[in-house]
């Protein structure tokens, strides 16, 4: 089972301990154990069962403002010496960095609350099967679905971080997770299609029959998908694929990338970069929350923030490092952002569609065609042509291409949000993209 | 004799027994043993901004049995753990019955040499190179606005006992030298990345000529940008460079002839054996034999010696690659593609060095044969959608065509394809055969593994171009 925080505490004070003694001023150390069990079917057969163990240990130390780090994956005492040596000896001849330093003290989050981030319910691996068999057998019950494939994992983490200055605080996690991809074909040709859900407790999860149903009637629904004519038009993303814009956001107001002076929203601060209706925000301490947690990967305590009020850019996610190159606090978003989410906007999906005749509307993306530094954007795209508030045939083979720049500033948003993933976003509406096709 | 038993509680032939026991009614398995060793050290924003040791070891422990794969990893290399993990893998096989395969080729080859490229430079010589290079890159002009330059370097050491006892090992090195420039002229930013790497030690990339020739490129690619006019949108032919655009056959056709698609009939490939693929031209291999290569292998991950696997040749699809789990499905014999990212992770088919083999006509003949079109050199990255075949790649150095000539070079677009079709659609095949610079990290199932890829420039008939001018 999962280790508790004793032992892992013990190996994060063995560490820092023997950093000092060794000649570092400063010691960050983060030690996690992790225990994930994976079943997967294929067409209502058992396919794979893993199980996996796993520690890791991350120690940074510094010698005034010299930096260096070490991972492993082995606890034991006489290898973590052997590393920490390593560590040492690399500190002392690495460049000196007059950012580098451990948090503010006075930033430190002091008390952790309870999340009910961990459920201690251990789903055998013959409980895991006979939700697999649920989610396979709904997905297949069409005669035009030729295959499937579904899986369950389990996850429970624990894990410990602490510094020289003294903060010393974990918690446990866990995650139950299901997916199910479905083939649909059709005279020769086949299209795939999925459904995912992820919950931090097992009562949450997604009903299995449901998880079928979604990712079969999707597959079927993409059959004998037309390519389109290049065009400009109105692109409505899915829920699904609708929140990679407020990714794209993050990446491009981390507080490196401001610094480094590489993002398209550099200097945009207090400026508008969403029409003004429209709110995003990033909130850490939300109950069961995917992406909750107490405190950062730094130990900075986190709270909710309002990154973009109004269509006005209002913070960067910050950690200490760049925060410093910054002249700003750190406000505790060293590896990110946590639950992030636009805020509803008014029109029902419905209306959304009926807005104007013609749409494209789009399930999925592919590729990697997003520049922070340009905001050029270009992906490849499959979903459906929407005519009078219908979707009327499904599209493939096309990419669609903009700027962020221009995309940001015409957003429409639905009022469908659903707090499904750690990053979230109602149906959207982007006026005026470019569609290549034939 | 393995080197993973010293200082544990439990010996080599203890280790052999409990597989032997485990896999007694099975179809196949082993249990893999690993031992990484990784730095590395980032130059950014004029600073050393990170340099970071990773080690980690551990085992994987897998038992096959028809269809059904049972797998059990641990950093913990103890006799309590491994025998865990064998109840484990007998529990979830316990109703099926199999027969052992104790067949596995042998080989005297070696592609690489055992070196710890990490070990064989100090640290000092390492970060006052990559100061050179910031020096270096910044002394072209303000114009410079960032530069980040890393090293990457890697030894990975493996053993793979089956049962009986029969132990395999191997030890990869692996090295790779990033450089990205970001340059800034009249308010406009554009960036340049190039790279070099192998399973070498850093020797080569370490002379003054050739890390200077690295920092060249991607400060030139990054100036073609700076000019760049936006690109065009929709179906037209598009001339590929030699080289690194070869992950289009990566993406478009390499993925769909992997084992795994094919025996569960999810790629747009599996009824096409035999069958006419590509135009006559067209010969496409999958080799993990090339010398110090980043996509070569000595053995696979599951102890088989790599080969060189004719894919498609003169357009005819001849072989798909194979792991044993699916080459036992589909009665065949693994053309030693089985690989994993590391002891965490399940077996696969993947490719190794992907390369299109040369032809006979000139760059300069499909580019003038060009009314209007794009003309590619170099990528991002792709991605495919192995069901429908549908597979993209995006430009980061580009130019347009007209009346057969090149013109102005164009912002990065992404261009999408069929992979079952665009292979057709290629109507010239060039005579300039490159290998890529050996950057490629290609990405299954949540599973990286280094990859290689080759190919001769190529001219396509018809491409869709992902720009915004219509």
């Amino acid at each position: 089972m999962i280790k508790d925080q004793e032992f892992l505490k013990d190996i994060a004070s063995y560490c820092i301990e023997n950093s000092k003694k060794l000649g570092a001023t400063d010691v960050g150390v983060k030690v996690i154990h992790s225990v994930s069990e994976n079943v997967s079917f294929r067409n209502k057969k058992l396919d794979e069962s893993n199980r996996a163990d796993s520690f890791a240990v991350n120690l940074t130390t510094y010698i005034e403002k010299k930096k260096s780090s070490i991972n492993s994956s082995d606890l034991s005492k006489s290898n973590l010496e052997k590393l920490i040596e390593r560590c040492i000896d690399a500190t002392k001849i690495t460049p000196s960095d007059e950012n580098n330093s451990l948090p503010d003290k006075d930033l430190m989050s002091k008390e952790i609350r309870d999340l009910n981030l961990y459920d201690e319910t251990h789903y055998s691996n013959d409980k895991k099967i006979e939700f697999l068999k649920k989610v396979e057998e709904t997905a297949s019950t069409d005669e035009k679905i030729v295959n499937t494939e579904a899986g369950f994992t389990e996850n429970k983490n624990n894990f410990i971080l602490a510094n020289s200055n003294g903060f010393l605080s974990g918690y446990k996690t866990s995650n139950f997770s299901s997916s199910c991809v479905a083939v649909s074909k059709i005279n020769g040709a086949m299209e795939r299609d999925y459904e995912f859900g992820s919950s931090r407790f097992l009562q949450d999860m997604m009903k299995p029959e449901e998880i079928g149903k979604i990712a079969a009637d999707k597959a079927i629904k993409k059959l004998e998908p037309k390519k389109i004519k290049s065009e400009k038009i109105g692109v409505i993303f899915d829920k699904r694929i609708s929140k990679g814009i407020l990714s794209t956001l993050a990446s491009a107001i981390s507080a490196s990338a401001i610094a480094r002076g590489t993002s398209f929203l550099k200097d945009q601060i207090n400026s508008e970069v969403f029409p003004n209706s429209i709110n995003i925000i990033d909130d850490p301490k939300i109950e069961k929350g995917l992406g909750s947690q107490n405190f950062d990967s730094e130990g900075v305590e986190t709270n909710s923030l309002k990154l973009v009020e109004n269509g006005i850019l209002k913070n960067y996610l910050i950690d200490t490092y760049y925060g410093k190159k910054l002249n700003l606090k750190s406000n505790g978003r060293s590896g990110g952002t946590t639950n992030l989410y636009f805020e509803n906007g008014t029109l029902s999906f419905k209306d959304l569609l009926n807005s104007e005749k013609k749409f494209l509307y789009i399930t999925e993306t592919i590729g990697h065609g997003g520049n922070i530094i340009t905001g050029d954007y270009s992906v490849g795209a499959s979903g459906f042509m929407v005519e009078d508030g219908e979707l009327t045939y499904p599209v493939s083979e096309i990419t669609i291409a903009g700027n962020f720049k221009e995309m940001f500033k015409n957003i429409t948003l639905a009022n469908d949000l659903e707090m499904k993933y750690s990053t979230n976003a109602p149906t959207l509406l982007i006026n005026q993209m470019t569609v290549a096709g034939k | 004799m393995s080197n993973f038993f010293k200082d544990t509680d439990i010996d080599t032939s203890q280790a052999e027994a409990i597989v032997t026991e485990t896999l007694k009614n099975c179809d196949d398995g082993e249990l893999y043993l690993e031992n990484y060793k990784s730095e590395s050290i980032v130059l950014d924003d004029n600073k050393i901004k990170s340099s970071t040791y990773n080690s980690d070891q551990g085992y994987g422990f897998r038992a096959v049995t028809g269809e059904v794969v049972a797998y059990s990893h641990s950093n913990d290399i103890s006799k309590e753990s491994l025998r865990k993990s064998s109840e484990n893998l007998k529990d979830t096989l316990k109703s099926k019955k199999g027969t052992y395969n104790h067949e596995i080729p042998k080989t005297n080859s070696k592609y690489y040499e055992n070196i710890n490229p990490i070990e064989s430079k100090t640290f000092d010589s390492k970060i006052d190179l990559l100061n050179s290079v910031n020096n270096y890159l910044r002394s072209k002009g303000s114009i410079v606005n960032q530069v980040t330059a890393n090293f990457l370097g890697e030894h990975k050491s493996i053993e793979i006992i089956r049962s009986d006892n029969q132990v395999l090992k191997d030890d990869r090195p692996l090295v790779r030298f990033n450089v990205s420039v970001v340059l800034e002229k009249d308010g406009k930013k554009e960036t340049g990345v190039y790279g070099v790497g192998g399973r070498q030690s850093y020797d080569d990339y370490l002379k003054e000529g050739s890390w200077k020739d690295v920092c060249d490129e991607a400060f030139r690619i990054a100036n073609v940008n700076l000019e760049s006019k936006p690109a065009p949108a929709g179906e037209m032919k598009v001339v590929l460079g030699p080289g690194w655009p070869a992950i289009l056959i990566h993406e478009a056709i390499g993925h769909g002839l992997e084992g795994d698609f094919n025996r569960k009939k999810t790629s747009a490939f599996h009824n096409l054996m035999g069958q006419q693929v590509a135009s006559e031209g067209v010969t496409i291999v999958d080799d993990g034999t090339l010398h110090q290569r980043r996509g070569s292998l000595t053995i696979d991950d599951e102890g088989t010696p790599t080969e060189n696997t004719v894919l498609i040749e003169n357009g005819i699809l001849k072989n798909y690659m194979q792991d044993r789990l699916n080459a036992r499905l589909m009665g065949t014999k693994s053309t030693g593609s089985g690989r994993r990212e590391s002891y965490k992770h399940v077996v696969l088919p993947r490719m190794r060095n992907t390369m299109m083999l040369s032809g006979k006509y000139s760059q300069d003949e499909m580019i003038s044969s060009v009314d209007k079109g794009i003309f590619a050199v170099s990528f991002g990255g792709g991605q495919v959608d192995i069901t429908s075949g549908k597979f993209v790649f995006n430009c980061t150095e580009a130019y347009e065509i007209n009346n057969g000539k090149i013109g102005s070079p164009i912002k990065g677009a992404t261009l999408i394809g069929d992979g079952p079709s665009i292979l057709k659609e290629v109507s010239l095949v060039g005579n300039d055969m490159k290998l890529d610079p050996g950057i490629g990290t290609c990405g299954k199932a949540g599973q990286g593994v280094p990859v290689g890829v080759a190919q001769p420039s190529i001219l396509i008939n018809k491409m869709t171009v992902g720009g915004t001018k219509l």
